[in-house]
């Protein structure tokens, strides 16, 4: 098993808080890697401009780095910031890391007439030519994302000494949504794409669990002919294109995901307000449904975060916080040692039904059941 | 040395050893009660007058030197026509445990069962001995350790399967929110009874098929359909709340379609499905074939026919000359005459052109489901050629269509079905969970269920097999009342939900080790592995050994 946190406020934290919190659950995870998402940037030695493109990744070497620049000069961006980690490599198992990538882009000028939904595509199509790129080099350049105010740091080793090899503890990043996981790939071999969150088009999970489900949802995502739906190095990944797919593609509320991936029984759709056209959904999103234990977080653009659990919980949770200020984790330690000062007896542990969401306004929670009307749906 | 002329020998004279089945008698036990004789249903059994010479030494020259002694006894006629079958009725029916049928592998009769110059002909199953490829394939993916496992007996299991269209996401929200029409679709058990006509079997037999699915519907919950195979159904069914659980199948006779026609008026439900069978597993290329034997009154009627003919359907459906056509005219019309209600799909033999077929289905909006049939199906009457040599594997078959229709996203769209030798030798649900690992949504099942739910005594030993000549000793396939009240159908119903509990609880002890219960786990082909590198690679799924 693995250990998940996450920690969402209004006022931007260090991203070491968290892995703190990571290291209360330490007896939970097998210290074999650390993923981070970051959402909500704010770096003490540069003025981020909204909208402008985030490159994560890693150039294994000199000439990768070369290329690197080459593709997105000849693409046409222009590098506005490159954020040096003050890394201590010695604290770093793996030793062909030439240069962690931060980068802070300014978007093609060509991209200008182009609407939002297109901007994402060609980061993404781009984000996946440096992906191909890398992969025809012997693998030595890695790109987990391209986007505005995300950033990710994935590297194998235990997460709090990640952490400190990076210089997080030096708050020089800061954020308002942080993701940590603490383990490297459950079934498939050790691979940095295969590390948690995985993010797609704005769109990021991470999972503590494990998903039987994973080849025929797999196989039907990769027939979708969605150039993003790739990679794969992970059961879990497909939990970032589901909910991608759900909401980008579907253009269905956030609270329908739940319905695809963990859909009610037939006794329990018969009593749901709306179960004739959810009944319909989990039939022609069929493929869809995860299998065995997971608790899924994810985090949308627009800074909302979510959880999820499994159709049986067969994963712990717990959520807890305060205005302004909310945690997600796997343990009750873990909320603790992120959010100390909150109101321990709001807490909360999602139960199978639950959808949990922390709107940006991050002002309350909003406990969803299954068993709710969803929005917007019926207004449609 | 005997002249040859004077033994009555000619080129088909056989011995009893000559004979794929050989009588065992043991007259010290035999109480000549004359029951085997009697049951025996193709007459092969002699209960005769016999002289025995007692040799014995005399002197005197005055006395015949042996006398003669008269028994009566048992004896296993040699005609081909009439051969030993290997029911092994005599044997149930023996009070003393006289009599029974042994296996000969090395018989002669095959070389001469064309006598009067027809080829072999039979019912039942394909002769193939042995564990079938599916019998070979295992569930490897374990959930171990990185998952609590499931609880087979305790937690809750969604293992039902879909029957019908599937939109595509997005075509079906679009759909939805703007209230046009949504392509039906069933949500069924996954082991369907395969279409079995109800002239092909007994009325006490189809009437204790539909109990026992009735039963499992409404008492257990689990939704089993049947298919009833061309020919029709009694029209107190089709006027029946029971029509929903059932397939009514059109082929290429068309037989029973008037009555079903003109019953849609008075119907209280939609039938589950319709479909079009285009062939069949067991005899590609052959239509259906109900032998005069089995022509009585109620089928007569039934399908609009005289009594004691022969009905062979052609094998072709006569208004089609292309698949084009055929999905444009039968499934449009069949679909049309049930308003869109009923998910209509066509049944074909497993071919190296089934996915040609599929990918012309792909492009039909109304094209439910494809059932492919494969070589090991059964029947009821067919040519030992076609059924021993004719067709194709299910397995690759069906994997074949599935990974096409994955490359082309369209595998929740249109599910397949497989038959053709699931649970031939007793493994249903490790055949039926390989198949739909491999990508099959569901499987049918015909020769399993009357194996199970009523003692069809065949065996891919070409054991009974006369299914064809209504003369089946269970009772199952024949039209004859003097037979077929031997079968209760009662007790075929209670056969049929012992067999469907049992198979619902191994599907969950399938499913539980590794990880499954959400659903069906269509095309999860990384829990399968096969200690045959050329079979797993051709299946694409892992080699173990
Ligand atoms: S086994 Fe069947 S066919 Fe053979 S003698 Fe006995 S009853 Fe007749
Ligand atoms: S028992 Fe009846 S149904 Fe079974 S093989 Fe014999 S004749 Fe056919």
């Amino acid at each position: 098993m693995c250990r998940l946190a996450m920690k969402t406020a209004s006022k931007p934290f260090s991203p070491f808080s968290v892995l703190e919190g990571m290291e209360a659950m330490q007896e939970g995870y097998d210290g074999s890697g650390l993923g981070l998402l970051l959402r909500g940037l704010d770096f003490t030695d540069y003025k981020y401009q909204a909208g402008d493109p985030i490159l994560s990744g890693i150039a294994h070497t000199p000439e990768a780095l070369h290329r690197l620049n080459n593709i997105m000069e000849s693409k046409g961006f222009e590098l506005n910031y490159d954020h040096e980690f003050e890394v201590t490599r010695s604290m770093i198992e793996a030793k062909d890391r030439h240069k962690y990538l931060l980068r802070a882009y300014k978007k093609p000028a060509a991209w200008d007439s182009l609407s939002e939904d297109e901007v994402g595509r060609e980061l993404m199509l781009t984000r996946l030519e440096l992906r191909k790129n890398g992969e025809e080099n012997g693998g030595d350049l890695t790109a987990f994302s391209l986007w505005p105010d995300v950033a990710m740091i994935k590297e194998v080793g235990w997460p709090l000494e990640i952490g400190q090899a990076f210089g997080l503890n030096n708050d020089r990043i800061k954020s308002r949504v942080c993701f940590a996981q603490g383990r490297q790939n459950t079934n498939y071999g050790i691979n940095l794409y295969a590390c948690h969150p995985f993010f797609i088009e704005g769109v990021a999970t991470m999972t503590n669990g494990e998903n039987t489900a994973f080849v025929p949802i797999k196989d039907w995502l990769s027939g979708k002919g969605f150039p993003g739906y790739m990679g794969y190095q992970s059961d879990s990944e497909v939990f970032a294109h589901i909910l991608h797919y759900v909401t980008k593609q579907l253009k269905l509320p956030l609270q329908a995901y739940k319905h695809v991936i963990t859909p009610l029984a037939n006794k329990e759709l018969a009593a749901h307000p709306q179960g004739d056209f959810l009944r319909g959904l989990r039939d022609v999103c069929r493929r869809l449904i995860i299998d065995g234990p997971n608790a899924v977080i994810g985090s949308l653009p627009d800074e909302t975060t979510m959880v999820v659990m499994d159709a049986k919980k067969l994963r712990p949770a717990m959520v807890g916080g305060k205005p302004g200020e909310w945690a997600v984790a796997s343990e009750m330690c873990g909320v603790d040692a992120l959010i100390p000062d909150r109101d321990r007896s709001k807490d909360f542990q999602p139960m199978r039904q639950h959808t949990i969401i922390i709107p940006p306004d991050r002002q309350e929670l909003e406990i969803w059941s299954q068993f709710d009307q969803l929005p917007l749906i019926q207004a449609a | 040395m005997v002249s040859i002329r004077s033994i009555a020998s000619h080129p088909s004279s056989l011995s009893p050893n000559d004979l794929p089945w050989k009588i065992v008698h043991r007259e010290d036990r035999c109480t000549l009660c004359g029951k085997c004789a009697a049951v025996c249903p193709v007459n092969t059994l002699k209960l005769t007058y016999m002289r025995k010479r007692m040799p014995k030494i005399v002197l005197n020259s005055t006395e015949r030197g042996s006398s003669y002694k008269t028994f009566v006894g048992i004896r296993q006629n040699t005609d081909v026509g009439r051969r030993c079958i290997g029911c092994g009725s005599c044997s149930m029916v023996c009070p003393n445990e006289a009599i029974g049928p042994v296996h000969n592998a090395s018989d002669r009769y095959r070389f001469q069962a064309t006598a009067g110059g027809g080829a072999i002909t039979r019912g039942g199953r394909r002769n193939e001995p042995g564990a079938s490829l599916l019998d070979r394939i295992i569930f490897n993916r374990i959930s171990m350790l990185t998952d609590p496992a499931l609880d087979a007996g305790r937690h809750e299991f969604t293992y039902n399967t879909l029957l019908g269209r599937v939109l595509p996401p997005e075509e079906y929200v679009r759909r939805k929110l703007s209230g046009e029409w949504i392509p039906p679709v069933r949500e069924i058990f996954p082991f369907v009874i395969g279409s079995m006509s109800f002239g092909a079997l007994s009325p006490n037999m189809w009437l204790g098929l539909l109990q026992g699915v009735a039963y499992c519907n409404e008492v257990l919950g689990i939704p089993v359909v049947m298919a009833t195979g061309e020919g029709g159904c009694p029209p107190w069914v089709l006027k029946s709340p029971f029509l929903k659980y059932i397939i009514l199948q059109i082929a290429s006779g068309y037989f029973g379609w008037d009555e079903i026609i003109r019953a849609i008026p008075e119907m209280q439900c939609d039938p589950a499905a319709i479909e079009i069978k285009y062939g069949q597993g067991a005899k590609p290329g052959d239509g259906g074939l109900l032998m005069w034997f089995k022509v009585s009154k109620l089928i007569a009627r039934l399908r609009g026919v005289p009594e004691g003919v022969d009905l062979p359907s052609p094998p072709v459906h006569q208004t089609l000359y292309s698949i084009e056509e055929s999905v444009m005219k039968m499934i449009q019309s069949m679909s049309m005459a049930w308003n869109f209600k009923v998910p209509v799909y066509p049944k074909i033999s497993g071919s190296t052109s089934a996915k040609s077929v599929l990918n012309n289905l792909v492009r039909n909006p109304y094209a439910s489901a494809l059932m492919i049939d494969g070589i090991d199906g059964g029947t009821g009457a067919a040519y030992d050629i076609s059924l021993n040599a004719t067709g194709h594997p299910i397995a690759s078959n069906v994997r074949d269509c599935y990974l096409d229709l994955c490359k082309q996203g369209k595998q929740n769209e249109i599910p397949i079905f497989a038959a053709g030798g699931v649970g031939k030798n007793g493994n249903v649900v490790q055949n039926a969970l390989a198949l739909i690992m491999l990508g099959a949504s569901g499987v049918h099942m015909g020769k399993f269920i009357m194996q199970s739910a009523a003692g069809c005594l065949g065996s891919e030993q070409n054991r009974c097999n006369v299914c064809n000549i209504g003369v089946c000793p269970k009772g199952i396939t024949s039209q004859n009342p003097k037979i077929y009240r031997r079968l209760d159908p009662d007790d075929v119903a209670q056969r049929v939900v012992e067999t469907f509990q049992s198979i619902a609880t191994e599907v969950k002890k399938v499913m539980a080790p590794l990880g499954r219960s959400q659903s069906l786990p269509i095309g999860m082909s990384d829990a399968l592995g096969i200690a045959d590198k050329d079979a797993a690679d051709r299946l694409s799924i892992r080699y173990v050994c």
